[in-house]
């Protein structure tokens, strides 16, 4: 049994649940209690568990962020809402140094269970400092882990495993998804996690694969429509869904099936997600390759405010159908 | 601030020197700033709400009396900077209507060609160095400002404004900290609206008076004002800026005011953290504008029915900008790639070297 819930609805499902579930999880940042959640992710949660487990902070992102490290450490289970992943710079010596690097320096002695989530994205014109998409960037630092829901279900899948998780894991959502609805499993019909690390083939082809994450694939699964119907062409949509640990198996299998690729990813052209599973691929499957692994990226500038323009500098259903289209 | 009534006695400001130096004419013109800054805002966020503007829109309207007061006293040396509430910074260093109403409207007319949107404007031409999204963030640039003043051996100060729940970010207390270290010309003005979006100013900072008074820690001289008497900010501004500019010495001023919208127009709780009492009594007794018509009046300075016609050329002067902004071209999807490396644009040699950009 299923039931239809929104992004956001889903999410906060699996925080409820796992705030049940564990007396040491805390939700903590600007704005999730009193006032419900920026994006009202966390909403109701704290009329439902008070103070103690959901926790405004000041707007000070290096000191609540290094806060819920430390006490990380201690054992308790923090999830950082940042109202915008794009105030990461704030607190990036905090996100990069201390999460990242403690348990290493350590020699294993020190854990940091802890999660950051918040929306990740470009596309509702915020112009350039509001609108980065850093999930290429944290998955560079090893020691930390990274995920990019698509859908509710994955969302709340998702977020549960990352709460679980003795690692640090950082949840990239998506304020142009949060109010997609979608099938999520019935908690009567018992606990639903999914593992980080295991990619989703969302959508079955056979001529070429699109992979991707996040609001990405809605945009490849919408293209992979006008594909078909237009162009008989069918297209492997795979959902990464998590960046790191990557799922590099599903990749190359999609990749040997249909021997075309091309890779959608919201970052700028340089680096980015993509750049790295470009890599893998033209590794560990060149010989299965007829054409040149195609990518279709944010323009490389600085996001546009303008609301005229926006959702063209960023990947699109016909931008991905144009670059499919020449792969031929 | 909200907890004063009409009744609160008050100092007069009227006679400090910065004021009675004051023309009939110059106080009639900073009624017209404030009026055109709230006309240019009631008219963003009409068609906001039609959809014409995208983004966020972050109102100034009820705070006007700050950029206008300290503004005000600021000639062609000194600068200015704050954060994505900077509307009336923008109109009050001089930029005019059409740019910045086409520039919400995402077009490449706007100040910003529609890169910035609501929240950057900027006018270096001006002295205005612009607004800036993240919180906090504008406050080392505010000291920038005047770092660079005092090392190129330039008159005047730089005036860095930031909002109460800025106060908590670690950039500023950085800044606090090497403003006072190397004694640099930089006036810090917190506009105490009372609330960080959601959140009010005492459950999201600790301080024992006010929240000026953390100068102390760092050696500063602070000031608190009160936002709604336009005196008050520029004879207590006047005196942060004159020590500034002639002794290098910077400064924490706290002005006490309010926003009567939400933290944007997009503030689904606008109306949920704030009691409809509090904003009323805001509004009746502490309206910087009305207490400035009713001053001007008192004064003899000016009749109703001049200010009358004063509001209504701002009104015009705000619709005619939207007309220009409807009018005006939007950005094109090549000009994406503008504006990222002065090199490219300008087609120099080195523009020629290596690869500047990367498309998929
Ligand atoms: C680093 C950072 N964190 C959070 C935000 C989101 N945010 C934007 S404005 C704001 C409230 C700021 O309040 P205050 O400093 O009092 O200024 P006001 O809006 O009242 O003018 C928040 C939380 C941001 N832009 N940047």
């Amino acid at each position: 049994m299923s039931r239809t819930l929104t992004y956001r609805e889903a999410l906060r499902e699996g925080l409820d649940e796992e705030i049940a579930r564990d007396p040491n999880v805390v939700i903590m940042g600007e704005e999730v209690a009193q006032y419900n959640g920026a994006y009202k992710v966390t909403q109701g949660l704290w009329e439902k568990w008070g103070d103690k487990r959901i926790v405004d902070t000041p707007i000070s992102e290096a000191g609540f962020i290094g806060m819920g490290i430390g006490a990380s450490m201690l054992g308790v289970r923090p999830v950082m809402e940042l109202m915008f992943w794009s105030f990461h710079s704030v607190a990036f010596d905090q996100l990069v140094n201390n999460a990242a690097c403690v348990r290493y320096m350590s020699g294993g002695l020190i854990n940091c269970p802890i999660v950051m989530r918040g929306p990740a994205n470009g596309g509702t014109n915020v112009g350039a400092t509001h609108s980065h998409i850093p999930e290429g960037l944290f998955a560079a630092f090893p020691g930390l882990k990274v995920v990019a829901p698509a859908t509710p279900a994955d969302a709340k899948g998702l977020i549960k495993a990352a709460i679980r998780d003795n690692d640090p894991v950082y949840v990239m959502e998506n304020t142009r998804l949060y109010g997609m609805t979608g099938e999520v499993p019935d908690p009567a019909d018992g606990d639903f996690v999914i593992p980080l690390g295991v990619a989703d083939l969302k959508r079955e082809g056979k001529d070429v694969s699109i992979i991707g994450h996040g609001r990405s694939i809605i945009h490849a699964l919408e293209a992979a429509e006008t594909l078909k119907e237009k162009h008989g062409i069918e297209a492997d949509v795979l959902d990464l869904r998590s960046i790191r640990p990557l799922d590099v198996e599903a990749i190359l299998k999609t990749v040997k099936k249909t021997n075309r690729v091309v890779l959608v990813d919201e970052s700028k052209g340089f680096g980015g997600v993509s750049a790295m599973v470009s890599h893998l691929i033209q590794d560990n499957a060149f010989d299965y390759l007829d054409a040149p692994i195609k990518r279709v990226t944010t323009m490389d500038a600085p996001a546009i405010y303008s609301q005229h323009v926006e959702d063209e500098q960023l990947p699109n259903p016909r931008r991905i159908v144009e670059k499919v289209l020449s792969l031929r | 601030m909200s907890s004063a009534t009409a009744d609160t006695p008050r100092l007069d400001f009227a006679g400090s020197p910065i004021n009675k130096a004051l023309t009939a004419e110059q106080k009639i013109e900073l009624f017209r700033k404030m009026q055109r800054i709230r006309r240019f805002e009631q008219e963003a966020l009409k068609y906001y709400n039609a959809g014409k503007i995208g983004g966020f829109l972050h109102l100034y309207i009820g705070q006007e009396s700050v950029a206008v007061g300290t503004l005000s006293l600021c000639g062609e040396n000194d600068h200015n900077i704050t954060a994505y509430r900077c509307h009336g910074h923008a109109i009050m260093s001089g930029m005019e209507m059409n740019p910045l109403m086409a520039e919400l409207f995402g077009k490449a007319t706007g100040c910003s060609k529609g890169k910035g949107g609501s929240m950057h404007f900027f006018a270096p031409d001006k002295g205005f160095w612009g607004g800036h999204g993240i919180v906090g963030g504008q406050t080392p640039l505010g000291l920038g400002l005047a770092y660079g003043l005092k090392y190129l051996g330039k008159e005047g100060a730089a005036l860095c404004y930031l909002g109460d729940g800025a106060v908590n970010q670690g950039a500023f207390h950085e800044s606090l900290n090497i403003a006072a270290l190397f004694e640099l010309p930089v006036v810090y003005v917190i506009e105490n609206n009372g609330y960080s979006m959601g959140t009010s100013q005492k459950r999201s900072s600790s301080y024992r008076g006010c929240l000026a008074q953390r100068a102390e820690g760092y050696d500063m001289e602070w000031d608190v004002v009160d936002g709604s008497d336009i005196y008050e900010v520029r004879a207590k501004t006047h005196i942060a800026l004159e020590r500034a500019r002639k002794q290098h010495k910077p400064a924490i001023l706290e002005i006490n005011t309010y926003r009567y919208y939400g933290h944007s127009v997009a503030d689904a709780n606008a109306k949920k953290y704030r009691t409809p009492e509090e904003i009323e009594n805001y509004k009746t007794n502490f309206d910087p504008i009305r207490l400035w018509r009713k001053r001007l009046v008192e004064e003899g300075v000016a009749t109703e029915e001049q200010l009358d016609a004063i509001d209504k050329e701002a009104k015009a002067e705000a619709a005619a900008s939207v007309k220009f902004a409807e009018a005006s071209p939007a950005p094109t999807i090549e000009s994406v790639m503008d504006d990222v490396y002065w090199e490219t644009d300008n087609n120099t040699p080195a523009s020629k070297l290596g690869q500047h950009f990367f498309t998929d």
